[in-house]
């Protein structure tokens, strides 16, 4: 624990039994100047973890957390400085390091101590809360839409509030004047009385030797100058000339370039190779079998899979020669699979309901259904589904003299870090990462596998390598959203009340939460079977939310009909005693004229989603035309308690709508023998400018925890959208993506049982 | 063998396979990183460069294709007065990018756009820009720049001098 400073412990954990036991801690001795040193030239001025303060008394921000456009960057910088009074016009920001020093045990603090449900990607299984230490030691994950919650609230307050109090201490000290009466402004100490104004950057030097309180005093949100205004993204500027770094704009001398194919059935290896003719190919180097390595953190197993590499001059060059190599790849049993075949195993699985997995229950559901006087039900499926990051997976690494550095966009780059080194047989002290923008990662970037394969081709080659994946290879070996068939019951009293929900789904994965509903309903009893299936599993923005938002929030449609109630007048009585749900529902329905008549062919649909913390209802108006449905508006209100960066969150929910909607219009990776069909943007097709709707979004400023962003814009669209649909033209789509499915086709809604 | 062209106002010459597509000469050898790789198939838009002016998929296009021809990259959409080109200033207004790794793009189909049709239709808009995804899904904000620079600078051409290409080499 040497190389730990007692500045990084803000929030930590220590080891018990294996587990993780969450407390402060303070670590021996002074160490932010051994700190400052890993930050590079540029880390003179360190005074706290997360901020240093130069001599010309610019402050900059360290972040630990990565950038992929979700702004939490920004964010966090704002609540840092609101607490630090730093002057936001001379603020800097910097993303931290991957060392251990900013591993986030805020994350494991924030589930444990505040009882707030924890991000989906850092648990492995449902059971699986407990953190193993030396995972929770190599956890920088940005995921889950929990930067702002959890660091944010936690950490970057508590960082730029201990510092505020340390210069106040420091100048109090120097003026020989009483601690009370120095404020602080535009980061500069005052003392008013005897007109004393000094900036920061006067006192860093002593602030340096200060221990840094834990529990400093926080502003009240009423007080904020910065929280909760318009913050300009401090990434922006560069993305708009071409000069942000990604990391396949980063160029090494002497460095090659590379390219990868794996087994088109997911964990096949290389049976037989014929690289002749692509040795051949003018510029090719080398081909590099690389083997299959498999690193286990608290995302689960991830492989690498063993994988065919073609080293050259150009990226060009090696993708040219990829595609002459003949491999013959070993079965691995499931060569006969099929996206029928399993959704087929789906519904023998849900009918069978073996060894189904209870998620809530409340009421006595069994008695409801056997007397209701009139029972709903319904299957709903979502398919497979790829991230398609507009930024294909590259990275560049350089493996010489027991060292390995590596340039690399990810969402985890201690974890990273420590799987490369993994892999390598090196100490993790060996391996420098320098995490770049992401060009999107939406939950792809948190799996390590090509990490894997750039540092194993830089170490064989003995020169710096630039690995660029081709979309196809991105499509085609993802870890991908899971197809997944929901089953549900509702029952009815003679009166049309709603007395029961009953719903069966296939594999559980994060968040616990995602499957269950808002709504007052006596009987509920939710639960799942396992089913699995060979296609390797991926967190893909929202995770869970993304089907069971769909599914809930349209099967809640189908039982508003079969009431014969108004889809959002029948919402809102079931959440009288859900203020918050009920004010974000009501909001939408204002905002989006609700009850306003539309025209022969048009339609309106309502959702409600409670996902990362944040309520997000949205409205979307339809136009069918002979069976083609065009989105034309789409009505978002997100309570996400105090909102931070508010133009921030409405940007995420743009995002997270537009993401939606590309799934529930287009979205389907189907399976062939075993191996996926689709390669590229022309069979995986996204929304472009032409089918983007308006999207109109109203942030609630609730005052209550903070929630998430990223995310909670996904789920709600796609049970929206059908629900327009059905509006419009009352038919029922249960399968997604609604490109498949012929609205001219009259399906019955749901099918009424006695 | 070798082929020249003329890239933000610079000739360039380079001695590659002439099949090379334009992405990979100006990112590996001319090392402007600004434009993008995204799908190798003129389906995604990442990649979009002015040649002559005109908005081109630099990673379907030969580069014996662009000889003696002129290319803007994103690297020279910028004013020669060195500030940045209306739409540049209009993204960062709008906060537009996210992850930004298609901008590049976006902003070289929408500078193209402009340079031909300084008042565009929605409908306009969609034809000029539905070769461009964005995956973090930022079209109203891009829609909106792009509207916002039409008003500022209809009246104004020479804005775009170096979107049409030539003049000022």
């Amino acid at each position: 624990m040497s190389k730990l400073t007692r500045r990084a412990f803000i929030a930590t954990g220590i080891v018990a039994g294996g587990g993780l036991a969450v407390g402060i801690a303070l670590r021996p001795g002074n160490q932010i100047k051994g700190l400052a040193a890993k930050l590079g030239d540029e880390g003179a001025g360190l005074i706290h973890t997360y901020v240093k303060i130069d001599s010309d008394n610019v402050v900059t921000a360290v972040i630990p957390h990565s950038e992929m456009g979700q702004g939490a960057q920004t964010a966090l910088a704002q609540m840092l400085a609101e607490e630090l009074d730093a002057d936001w016009d001379q603020l800097r920001i910097e993303e931290a390091p991957a060392i251990g020093e900013y591993a986030m045990y805020a994350a494991g603090r924030g589930y444990l101590l505040a009882g707030m449900d924890f991000p989906n990607l850092v648990i492995p299984t449902v059971d699986g809360i407990m953190m193993r230490v030396a995972d929770s030691l190599n956890m920088q994950i940005t995921g889950g839409s929990m930067s702002v919650r959890t660091t944010g609230a936690l950490v970057m307050r508590t960082a730029g509030a201990a510092t505020r109090e340390m210069l106040q201490q420091a100048a109090a000290d120097a003026w020989s004047v009483p601690l009370a009466e120095v404020i602080t402004e535009k980061s500069h100490v005052i003392h008013a009385a005897s007109n004393r104004r000094e900036p920061y950057a006067s006192f860093a030097a002593e602030v340096a030797d200060m221990t840094p309180s834990f529990t400093p005093t926080l502003k009240d949100s009423s007080d904020y100058k910065i929280v909760g205004t318009h913050k300009p993204r401090h990434d922006i500027p560069g993305k708009v000339d071409g000069s942000a770094q990604f990391a396949m704009d980063v160029q090494l001398p002497n460095m090659l370039y590379a390219t990868v194919v794996r087994s088109p059935v997911s964990g096949g290896s290389v049976a037989a190779i014929d690289d002749s003719a692509a040795r051949a190919i003018a510029g090719v180097v080398d081909v590099i079998v690389i083997p299959e390595a498999t690193v286990t953190n608290m995302l689960g197993d991830t492989s690498s899979g063993e994988s065919v590499a073609v080293v050259a001059d150009s990226y060009w060059s090696a993708n040219k020669a990829i595609k002459e190599i003949n491999v013959q790849w070993t079965e691995v049993g499931f060569e006969s699979v099929s996206s029928d075949g399993i959704f087929a195993q789906f519904e023998a699985d849900i009918t069978a309901g073996t060894e189904r997995q209870s998620d809530y229950e409340q009421g006595e559901s069994e008695s409801v259904f056997s007397n209701a006087a009139k029972i709903v039900d319904a299957d709903y499926h979502v398919p497979f589904l790829a991230h398609t990051c507009m930024e294909p997976l590259n990275a560049t690494a350089d493996v010489r003299d027991g060292r390995c550095e590596v340039w690399i966009g990810c969402q985890n780059p201690l974890g990273f870090r420590r799987d490369i080194a993994t892999v390598l047989g090196m100490d993790p002290e060996n391996v420098t990462l320098h995490n770049q923008f992401m060009g999107g990662g939406f939950g792809r970037k948190a799996r390590p596998d090509w990490a894997l394969q750039v540092a194993y081709l830089a170490r064989e080659v003995g020169r710096p390598v630039q690995l660029i994946w081709s979309r196809e290879e991105d499509v085609r070996q993802d870890y991908y959203r899971p197809a997944v068939q929901s089953r549900f019951r509702a029952a009815f009293d003679g009166e049309d009340n709603l007395l029961g929900w009953e719903n069966t789904y296939t594999n559980k994965n994060e968040p616990i939460e995602a499957p269950l509903i808002p709504y007052a309903i006596p009987a509920q009893n939710i639960g799942y079977v396992s089913s699995p299936v060979h296609v390797p599993f991926g967190a893909w923005r929202s995770v869970d939310h993304s089907q069971h938002g769909f599914f809930t929030e349209s099967f809640i449609d189908e039982v508003a009909n079969a009431a014969g109630k108004d889809a959002f007048e029948f919402r809102a009585e079931l959440l009288k005693d859900s203020p918050r749900h009920l004010a974000v529902l009501t909001k939408a329905a204002e905002e989006a004229q609700w009850s306003r008549p539309l025209a022969e062919g048009r339609g309106r649909g309502i959702s409600l989603q409670e996902s990362f913390g944040s309520i997000v209802a949205q409205v979307v108006e339809v136009t069918v035309v002979e069976g083609d449905v065009s989105v034309d508006r789409v009505v978002a209100v997100i309570d996400a308690g105090i909102a931070v960066a508010p133009d921030g969150i409405a940007a995420q929910l743009e995002s997270g709508i537009i993401y939606g909607l590309t799934a529930a219009l287009h979205g389907e990776i189907t399976i062939e023998n075993g191996a996926v069909v689709q390669s590229n943007f022309h069979d995986y097709q996204a929304v472009r400018m032409n089918e983007a709707p308006n999207i109109e979004t109203h942030v609630i400023n609730s005052g209550h925890a903070i929630g998430g962003a990223g995310e909670p814009g996904t789920p709600g669209v796609a049970p929206a959208l059908v629900n327009a649909v059905f509006n419009a033209t009352g038919t029922r789509v249960r399968q997604l993506p609604l490109n498949r499915f012929d609205l001219n086709f009259q399906v019955e809604e749901s099918g009424v049982v006695g | 063998m070798s082929t020249s062209f003329w890239v933000n106002g610079i000739q360039q010459t380079v001695d590659v396979d002439p099949s090379k597509p334009l992405l990979w000469v100006i990112r590996e050898q001319l090392a402007l990183t600004g434009t993008k790789f995204g799908c190798g198939i003129a389906q995604c838009g990442a990649c979009t460069v002015h040649i002559d002016g005109e908005a081109m998929r630099s990673c379907v296009t030969p580069v014996s294709a662009v000889e003696g021809k002129q290319l803007t990259t994103i690297e020279g959409l910028g004013l020669e007065s060195g500030e940045l080109h209306p739409l540049q200033q209009a993204w960062v207004e709008h906060q537009v990018p996210q992850c930004g790794y298609c901008q590049s793009g976006q902003l070289m189909s929408a500078s193209a756009l402009l340079a031909n049709n300084p008042n565009p239709t929605d409908t306009e808009i969609d034809e000029a820009m539905e070769g461009n995804i964005c995956r973090c899904g930022m079209y109203g904000r891009i829609r909106n720049a792009i509207k916002s620079v039409e008003v500022a600078s209809s009246l104004d051409e020479k804005l775009f001098y170096n979107v049409a290409g030539v003049d000022h080499v």
